[in-house]
């Protein structure tokens, strides 16, 4: 396996993610998707409880696209599928990476809570 | 849809250029899946509320990202970044101080309601400006109908005793309307009414004086104080910006003219403001005023002779020195904020040029042209701001500096402070020089004409800015040789002024006041046991050679002046030519102050009341009254008796280096008489001693206060001092000046250096080429010389035409010297042409040590 071109450090720097970051990594990570198609999958996700808005989409899309978590593939999807006027983004190795880490950290959070005897449900 | 456009137009263009298609692609979809209008409604409510504040937030990630690479850009440059803050902060910085004092000064209202409206009044004699006489106030006042009100005061410092040490205090007796016809109200307690005169016990205090004296009691009012000996009561505390007449005046008493003061009308010591009336203008008043003054020449033919009225607005009463010497400074710091401008500008154009390439790399690179010109807007902001900040500390470090322009005599507070609208318009002007530089050549190379850089490589281009930078430097030197000339004139100015001899020498000698209070000391045989006492234990201090008393210090004050009427002259009292100045004085006040006794004998212990009225007079004014003949013995009527000429003395510059002094006349103080010449009662003490002040002063209080302990002791100086005051505002000015000018000068200098340095560059190859063709590096050199030679001669002589315009403008501040005085312009031109010869070097050597190989090669 070659090594990655990033370092631990570099994944930590990103962390923790904002929400609409680690919603777009999420969108991307099975496929690779134009904005549009990021804002109803994220949607879908959550039962329509996260609608992001197109402002946030793009700026946090060029944000991600300078740091390296996404990137705009050269290979579109097949052609039936294609919308040529549509910009689509892809999830990078680093990106996974952010995302993988972020996740750690949500999960670490849940379990440190947990011990505490704390629940979701509202007593 | 349209509507959805517009909303995009706030994102940077960069950002719309990416993703403004994507945005409207997913509104379009957004808009299709509303219904109605209210649908449509929202969801255009929604994309504004989307939209702006992510265009906010995509500026601001622009703006961290600018800010990274300027500070990175800076740090890479630090030369380039240092000088530009430098001189930005000096530009901004001195400019900002010296017209924060001179507004301060010069330009700001006074404190007062409707300042407009007030004037001062003074009789107006051929050649004197002077005080009113009561007998004519009174008559001005009653006359005038175009002033609402009138008051006059008379100033005079007061001891204080009663409450903790005895303190001389400076105070002022003002008629009961004075402070109402000021239009200010007292902080606490009232103001003086008509009844306060009957018995003028009634005192109004300064809140200074309430807050050091009295530690802010609020019970002060009510409270009895002794002044010279007598009880007053205090009825009110003025405000704390309340100054008037001075900034040194602490307290106020009433002034009541009784009737034999009336009488009087040639004895003139009422200085006195009116307010005008609503809709009178200062014309009407002054015509006015001279129609009462020409009847009441009319009635007092003698003693009214040729006396006049004028009138003055309050707010301009500033001398025209004072003024001229504001004036300069702000003139000086104009051309230094002109200069920072030019050379800031130099600084960003020669950048500009060396950044053609890179920036030129970036634009084909794809960085729009909105984005390089962004960066370096953020880049200059941020390099002007950074000057801005650094001026604002410049400008707090020199104010308090430039306060000692300020005249003590104006009724404004104490400190003048950073004035923010100058520092705002240093600052604009800066910010615009800055972007005006940076921007105009980056949307040059980042346009089309840019590729032409990238074609060419740094050789080429910047043809027209080369000639802007040379019109800079030429700037430049220009203001350099106008602030080196000027500065010049004023420091020849100076010179002559203190090789002038004011008539006596002041060295050794040191002087105090002990102000004898009335009616305590008005028997004139008291006032001579203190005197005897004093001087006589003064005199026998090891290392005092001689002592006396004196009225007043020559210089420390200006007046007294008398008219002088000799047997067979007319009996003309007003005018210039037959006045002279008075000093009742001590024996030995002539060799204390070592003024040279000419002929006859000094005044003497035997010259009392009931002897023949005894003067000393001064040199010239034997000159004026008998020359050619022996002037020991004549006589002449002075001060309301005949007096006899028993000795003659030097000439002494009573009013001050730089003007002419009336003849001096001395009379012996054993000769006072009448109650109201109490002001010229000996006060100030004058010792000439080899003994060090510290050991001699503590052995001059015990003295003093064995005579008297209630006396208290004040203004306590050497004679070297009261002559270096004369001096000492030009210095000020003059010190602040000459820094301006060297600034100038290494600025000039550095500019001329900064261009030349970055021809040679440039033009390397040609050096190359032309030394491969055979010059030789010494025709080389001399071709980089005579561009400096050039650079320097066109800005030196446009700069000596108007440093000579701005000589002939404060010709009145130069003492005589020439505004075209050849030493001075000689002097600056050689040393500008030294300093622009000093700048050329370096880039001439090195243009010199080209080796053609290696610069053809490079290409």
């Amino acid at each position: 396996m070659p090594s990655p071109a990033f370092q631990p450090a570099d994944v930590d720097a990103q962390l923790p993610l904002p929400p609409a970051t680690f919603h777009i990594l999420m969108a991307v990570t099975d496929e690779d998707r134009h904005g549009y198609g990021i804002i109803q999958d994220v949607m879908a996700r959550t039962d329509g409880e996260l609608r992001l808005s197109a402002g946030t989409l793009y700026r946090s899309i060029q944000r991600m696209l300078e740091q390296g978590l996404i990137v705009e593939p050269r290979r579109r999807p097949a052609p039936a599928l294609d919308d040529e006027r549509r910009r689509y983004y892809s999830i990078t190795p680093f990106g996974t990476a952010v995302a993988r880490a972020e996740m750690r950290r949500l999960t670490q959070l849940v379990r440190l809570a947990r011990a505490r005897g704390l629940t979701p449900e509202s007593a | 849809m349209r509507f959805y456009r517009a909303l995009l137009r706030l994102y940077p263009a960069s950002f719309r250029a990416e993703y403004g298609d994507e945005l409207y692609a997913v509104f379009v979809v957004r808009r299709a899946g509303a219904h109605g209008v209210f649908g449509a409604i929202a969801t255009m409510l929604i994309a504004f509320a989307d939209i702006v504040p992510s265009a906010l937030a995509v500026h601001w990630d622009i703006l961290r990202q600018d800010l990274r690479y300027t500070l990175r850009a800076l740090r890479q440059s630090p030369g380039f970044a240092m000088t530009a803050v430098l001189v930005v902060a000096l530009g901004v910085g001195a400019n900002t101080a010296a017209f924060s004092v001179a507004d301060f000064v010069l330009i700001r209202p006074l404190p007062f309601p409707e300042p407009d409206r007030l004037v001062r009044l003074w009789e107006q004699t051929p050649g004197y400006q002077m005080e009113l006489s009561p007998g004519n106030y009174k008559d001005w006042k009653a006359g005038a109908k175009s002033f609402e009100s009138m008051g006059a005061y008379v100033s005079s410092a007061v001891n204080l005793t009663g409450s903790g040490e005895p303190r001389r205090i400076q105070a002022s007796r003002v008629t009961f309307d004075l402070l109402s016809t000021l239009g200010v109200k007292p902080y606490s307690g009232r103001g003086f009414v008509a009844a306060d005169t009957v018995d003028g016990r009634a005192i109004v205090i300064s809140y200074d004086l309430w807050q050091t004296q009295f530690g802010r009691e609020p019970t002060v009012l009510g409270k009895r104080v002794d002044l010279d000996g007598s009880p007053y009561t205090i009825i009110g505390v003025m405000p704390p910006d309340f100054h008037y007449p001075s900034r040194s005046i602490q307290l106020w008493r009433t002034l009541q003219f009784a009737a034999s003061d009336l009488v009087t009308r040639n004895d003139n010591y009422v200085d006195v403001v009116g307010r005008l009336r609503h809709g009178a203008t200062l014309e009407q008043a002054r015509a006015e005023l001279g129609v009462i003054a020409t009847r009441l020449e009319r009635q007092f033919p003698v003693e009214n002779e040729k006396t006049g009225a004028a009138a003055e607005l309050l707010s301009n009463q500033l001398s025209e020195r004072t003024r001229l010497l504001l004036l300069a400074l702000c003139g000086a710091s104009l051309c230094i904020l002109l200069l920072a401008c030019a050379n800031l500008a130099n600084l960003l154009l020669a950048r500009a040029v060396s950044r053609e390439r890179e920036l030129a790399v970036r634009a084909a690179l794809g960085a729009g042209r909105e984005r390089i010109v962004r960066q370096i807007v953020t880049e200059s902001t941020v390099l002007s701001a950074m000057g801005g900040f650094a001026g604002v500390l410049v400008a707090i470090a020199a104010v308090p500096g430039l306060t000692k322009l300020v005249p003590n005599s104006l009724p404004i507070g104490q400190q003048p402070s950073v004035d923010l609208r100058v520092l705002l318009f240093a600052g604009a002007l800066v910010v615009l020089t800055g972007l005006a530089f940076s921007v105009l050549p980056a949307m040059q190379a980042a346009g089309a004409s840019g590729l032409a850089g990238l074609r060419d490589g740094v050789r080429a281009g910047g043809g027209v800015k080369q000639r802007v930078r040379s019109v800079l430097v030429v700037v430049e030197v220009m203001a350099s040789v106008v602030l080196l000339i000027s500065s010049g004139l004023l420091v020849r100015a100076m010179w002559r002024l203190q090789a002038i001899d004011p008539g006596f020498h002041s060295a050794n000698v040191v002087t105090l006041s002990t102000a004898l209070p009335w009616p305590k000391y008005e028997d004139p045989r008291s006032r001579e046991r203190f005197y005897t006492k004093v001087l006589g234990d003064v005199r026998g201090l090891p290392g005092v050679q001689s002592a006396a008393y004196v009225g007043h210090l020559p210089m420390a004050m200006r007046g007294g002046i008398w008219p002088v009427i000799t047997r067979g002259a007319s009996e003309s009292i007003r005018s210039a030519s037959t006045t002279a100045s008075l000093r009742f004085t001590t024996p030995q006040f002539f060799s204390t102050l070592q003024i040279p006794l000419l002929q006859g004998r000094d005044v003497d212990e035997t010259d009392t009341n009931g002897k023949p009225n005894a003067a000393v007079v001064s040199e010239s004014f034997v000159k004026r009254y008998w020359p050619n003949e022996q002037p020991i013995g004549k006589q002449f009527k002075f001060v309301m008796r005949d007096r006899v000429v028993v000795g003659v003395v030097g000439d002494v510059r009573v009013r001050g280096l730089e003007q002419t002094s009336e003849p001096q006349v001395y009379l012996p103080y054993n000769q006072i008489d009448s109650a109201w010449l109490n002001w010229y009662t000996p006060k100030d003490l004058v010792i000439r001693s080899t003994m060090p002040l510290t050991t001699l002063l503590p052995a001059v209080r015990r003295i003093i206060h064995e005579a008297d302990p209630l006396q208290p002791i004040s203004d306590v100086r050497t004679m070297d001092e009261i002559v270096a005051n004369e001096t000492a505002s030009r210095l000020a000015q003059l010190r602040i000046l000459m820094i301006l000018a060297a600034v100038a000068l290494v600025l000039s200098a550095v500019g001329i250096h900064g261009l030349l340095s970055f021809t040679v560059s440039r033009r390397s190859r040609e050096i190359g080429v032309r030394m491969a063709l055979g010059a030789e590096s010494a025709q080389v050199r001399r071709m980089v010389l005579r561009e400096g030679f050039v650079l320097a001669v066109a800005g030196i002589l446009p700069g000596a035409a108007i440093a000579y315009g701005a000589g002939r403008g404060m010709e009145a501040l130069l003492a005589g010297v020439k505004p075209g005085d050849t030493v001075t312009f000689a002097t600056a031109i050689i040393l500008c042409g030294a300093t622009t010869v000093l700048g050329c070097i370096r880039p001439a050597v090195r243009a010199s040590r080209v080796d053609p190989m290696t610069a053809i090669r490079a290409e």
